[in-house]
């Protein structure tokens, strides 16, 4: 093409740009999230994996029709939509009633994400708000575990995954409990190396604390996630529950507090959303004190046995504040901001 | 008769889904029908009633004590309709609590006094406080009907599912108010913008 006819492009800076995209990103947290989900699987066999596939598509598929309605490009191109769906399923425990994770996903991506301006506008992280709703809509059903490695899982499908929609699920006769809620209502504490391999009964893919710590290497080593968040959160977690735990000797230990749960999950893979935790890093250091403190506080003292989910949503809550009071100082401006 | 004196607050004027007033009853008692209906016509009922005595007695009122003024009558009518609802259903009292003393400070009331009453004729008056009082009920029952539906599973204490449904325990709580009043929000602006369009349609 002749020099004349080729068009000039004018540009502002930055005039480099990393080649690391969204949609790259998004592929890799999809990677580093399939150890967990393979693993639930297994521990937790069909009853996850119709879980999982479910909201994963329920997910995609609302914002697809809402991008087609709206007659704008589908963005489900960028992955996120998926990751929500998933990390959805993940924090549901495995005999949800199928209709009730659909609702779940619809939620999740129409009322948290779409709403406030699709991705990158959410105030809070589309899988957990979505999550919350469905505790405040039905908390029985929300808090009813199923026990992992059961010998027909692979076989059997809960007859409450797949209770009609709007109706009350019959659970299976078998009921599980999670560490926390034992725990909490019975004073057991489970062994902390099975709530390391993942041998408890909990959310599908809250299990396996040795997975998701795998998947967040496998990020961080990437450069795709903050490591400051998770490693504040743990060390909040763990100071604030050691120092209780030493006045109080009843109360969890340090090391049952950050393997049992939502913990790892959380902190891993929800807290680091980099649309809903602050930008500076005075910012996330603050986010991630007042989520570990958050949740240990709801633990101990709240009226429910795991607060993870709510300790991260108040996390989101206040990011925007955080981003504006502790901004950091430009170069070259003196301390109160000014020009020097 | 001025007809569309009164036609307005049902709909092109209605005091919850376009004036966006009274918002404290209409986020917290509408988990029912029932609820929603009763506190819809105790309001309906204090903003005729007061918007007649004001309309009467807007020559004798000194203008710099008229909000004062206006309250002690909104007021007057409120403990009447305290003992009124009382009177009828000692549930239904007891389910809206304190929300019935609270419709004093119903802007929706002392707005229509302020605004209308103080400055039309008694039968005008009465039309528009007419008006605005069904409109008020109407977006109420509009709440509440979608609250207890999906919050209980029935519609005025009838079952409208079977027994096997499932309540959206969410619905019943005050963030059920919230989520119900955005969406009839979302509806009534998306009628109303379709509406302009079509009129500049028809203009162009």
């Amino acid at each position: 093409m002749n020099v004349l006819n080729k068009p000039l492009e004018i540009r502002t800076s930055p005039h480099l740009k990393s080649s690391v995209s969204t949609n790259q990103i998004m592929f890799n947290v999809v990677i580093a999230l399939l150890p967990v989900t393979i693993f639930a699987i297994y521990s937790f066999g069909l009853a996850a994996l119709l879980m999982l596939s479910v909201t994963t598509i329920a997910a995609v598929l609302t914002e697809h029709i809402y991008c087609r309605l709206n007659n704008k490009e589908s963005t489900v191109g960028d992955w996120s939509a998926a990751i929500t769906g998933l990390l959805l399923g993940l924090t549901l425990p495995p005999a949800l009633p199928l209709w009730m994770a659909v609702l779940g996903s619809i939620v999740s991506i129409m009322l948290v994400k779409v709403l406030f301006g699709g991705l990158g506008y959410n105030v809070f992280n589309p899988a957990l708000a979505g999550r919350a709703i469905l505790q405040a809509a039905f908390p029985v059903a929300i808090t009813t575990w199923h026990p992992a490695f059961l010998a027909d899982r692979f076989t059997h499908i809960p007859s409450s995954s797949l209770a009609w929609p709007f109706t009350t699920a019959t659970y299976d006769a078998v009921a599980g409990a999670t560490p926390l809620g034992n725990m909490k209502f019975n004073h057991v504490a489970a062994e902390v190396s099975d709530m390391v391999l993942g041998m408890t009964s909990g959310s599908i893919g809250e299990t396996s604390a040795v997975l998701i710590l795998l998947g967040g290497a496998y990020l961080v080593a990437r450069n795709m996630m903050n490591w400051k968040i998770p490693v504040t959160i743990f060390l909040t977690v763990a100071v604030f529950s050691g120092i209780v735990h030493f006045f109080n000797p009843t109360t969890p230990t340090p090391l049952f507090m950050l393997f049992s749960g939502g913990m790892m999950l959380g902190a891993v893979f929800m807290a680091t959303d980099m649309v809903s935790s602050p930008i500076t890093d005075r910012g996330i250091i603050v986010y991630s004190m007042i989520i570990g403190i958050m949740v240990v506080v709801i633990r101990l003292w709240g009226g429910l046995p795991e607060g993870m989910m709510y300790a991260i949503l108040m996390g989101n809550a206040v990011s925007p504040l955080l981003n504006r009071a502790l901004k950091s100082r430009v170069y070259g401006t003196g301390r109160k901001g000014g020009a020097k | 008769m001025d007809t569309n004196t009164f036609i307005k607050g049902l709909w092109k004027d209605n005091p919850v889904f376009v004036q966006v007033l009274g918002m404290c009853p209409t986020l917290a008692v509408t988990n029912s029908a029932t609820n929603a209906m009763a506190m819809g016509l105790a309001t309906a009922f204090v903003l005729i009633m007061s918007s007649t005595l004001v309309s009467l007695l807007r020559n004798f009122i000194p203008k710099q004590v008229r909000i004062a003024t206006f309250i002690l009558i909104i007021a007057t009518f409120v403990t009447v309709a305290e003992y009124l609802i009382q009177a009828i259903s000692i549930d239904i009292h007891k389910a809206l609590g304190a929300f019935i003393a609270l419709i004093v400070v119903n802007c929706v009331i002392l707005g229509r006094a302020e605004a209308f009453a103080s400055k039309n004729s008694v039968g005008k008056s009465i039309l528009d406080a007419a008006g605005m009082g069904v409109g008020f009920t109407f977006a109420l029952l509009c709440l509440g009907a979608v609250r207890e539906i999906l919050g209980s599973g029935t519609f005025f204490e009838y079952q409208v599912f079977g027994h096997g449904y499932e309540p959206w325990v969410l619905m019943i709580l005050p963030g059920g108010g919230f989520f119900t009043l955005g969406a009839w929000l979302l509806l009534f602006n998306y009628m109303k913008e379709r509406k302009a369009a079509k009129m500049q349609e028809i203009s162009a």
